[in-house]
């Protein structure tokens, strides 16, 4: 058959099944089943943590936890405590969903949908991070939470002196410059974690057709090393875009 | 020139090109590591978090370049 002499590639997440008016995608549907896990996981550590004997897992989350925290804290200081949860929740977040884009059957399972009255298939699990829509969110919760974390910090009067100052005329000019970059921080957030998941999901892809054994397996452990650097990078430039927007203009 | 041919060309062309500006960045910031590692051993570890985020950055340059690459030849 035509459809299966190339590689199975698109950029948007497919359509699997409706449920109760909603386009369930294969993007979609990974992401709930790693929302199960990681829940799954939280409750575990809650309970091992209130328990008297307490398992390995619970020493591997501290372990992990702690090293997150040091992280953040040569960035914030002594703001981490209230920050932590978030940029952790989003470095974890992203992580998982990185690496279970990776594991076998993702993308090579595939369900016969019908589209337009004709059947075709379609991969029935897909990474999350490599659909734009999550990126995009991901991008704008983090950069609408920085302005709102600026205006916490130094009130209303503070946050628009950061861009606009009355001494200054020249300011208007670089404020309204300041403001755009503002907006395609959220471009540049998305594009990034989506590019490089879309890009090592093509490449391995690209790769098994080219020599079908062994060949993919160094690509392999790359995109694991890609997944975790670009969780690191979002949630590091979360933490740094956040550490300017709270500090005070001089 | 069949739009075929034209969308090849195209492909080829954003991606080579969107390459070389981040290709020459990442060098120059993997250069100026190992220059301040030699000056400085006891910092790795700083020496290294910083060069990888600033190689991210950089790489995020040729990243768009693939999307839209990958936009041109899939879309």
């Amino acid at each position: 058959m035509e459809e299966h002499s190339k590689p199975h590639i698109s950029i948007k997440a497919e359509k699997i099944f409706h449920l109760f008016g909603f386009d369930i995608t294969n993007s979609f549907f990974l992401s709930l089943i790693v929302f199960l896990i990681f829940t799954i996981g939280a409750f575990i550590y809650y309970y091992q943590s209130k328990s008297k004997n307490k398992g390995s897992f619970y020493y591997f989350v501290n372990f992990i936890v702690k090293s997150l925290y040091d992280l953040f804290y040569s960035v914030l200081k002594k703001e981490t405590d209230y920050f932590f949860p978030l940029l952790a929740s989003f470095f974890l977040f992203i992580l998982f969903q990185n690496w279970f884009g990776l594991l076998p059957g993702v993308g090579s399972l595939l369900i016969r949908v019908k589209e337009h009255g004709k059947l075709i298939s379609v991969p029935l699990l897909r990474a999350n991070t490599a659909d734009l829509n999550t990126t995009l969110a991901l991008a704008i919760i983090s950069v609408f939470l920085s302005q709102v974390f600026a205006i916490k910090y130094l009130g209303f009067k503070g946050y628009i002196n950061k861009f606009y100052r009355l001494k200054e005329p020249m300011s208007f000019f670089i404020g309204t410059l300041e403001v755009i970059s503002e907006f395609s921080k959220v471009i540049s957030f998305a594009f990034r974690l989506f590019g490089n998941v879309f890009a090592g999901e093509v490449l391995l892809t690209i790769i098994a057709f080219l020599i079908p054994i062994l060949a993919s397996f160094p690509f392999l452990l790359l995109e694991v090393f890609v997944g975790f650097i670009q969780a690191l990078v979002f949630s590091m430039l979360t933490t740094v875009f956040i550490s300017v927007a709270i500090a005070k203009h001089h | 020139m069949a739009q075929e041919a034209a969308k090849f060309l195209a492909t080829a062309l954003a991606i080579g090109l969107g390459a070389l500006g981040p290709g020459i960045g990442i060098g120059i910031i993997g250069g100026k590591a190992v220059e301040a590692l030699g000056r400085n051993p006891e910092a790795e570890s700083a020496i290294r978090t910083t060069m990888i985020l600033a190689i991210a950055f950089a790489e995020a340059v040729a990243i768009y370049a693939l999307v839209i690459a990958l936009i041109i030849k899939f879309v």
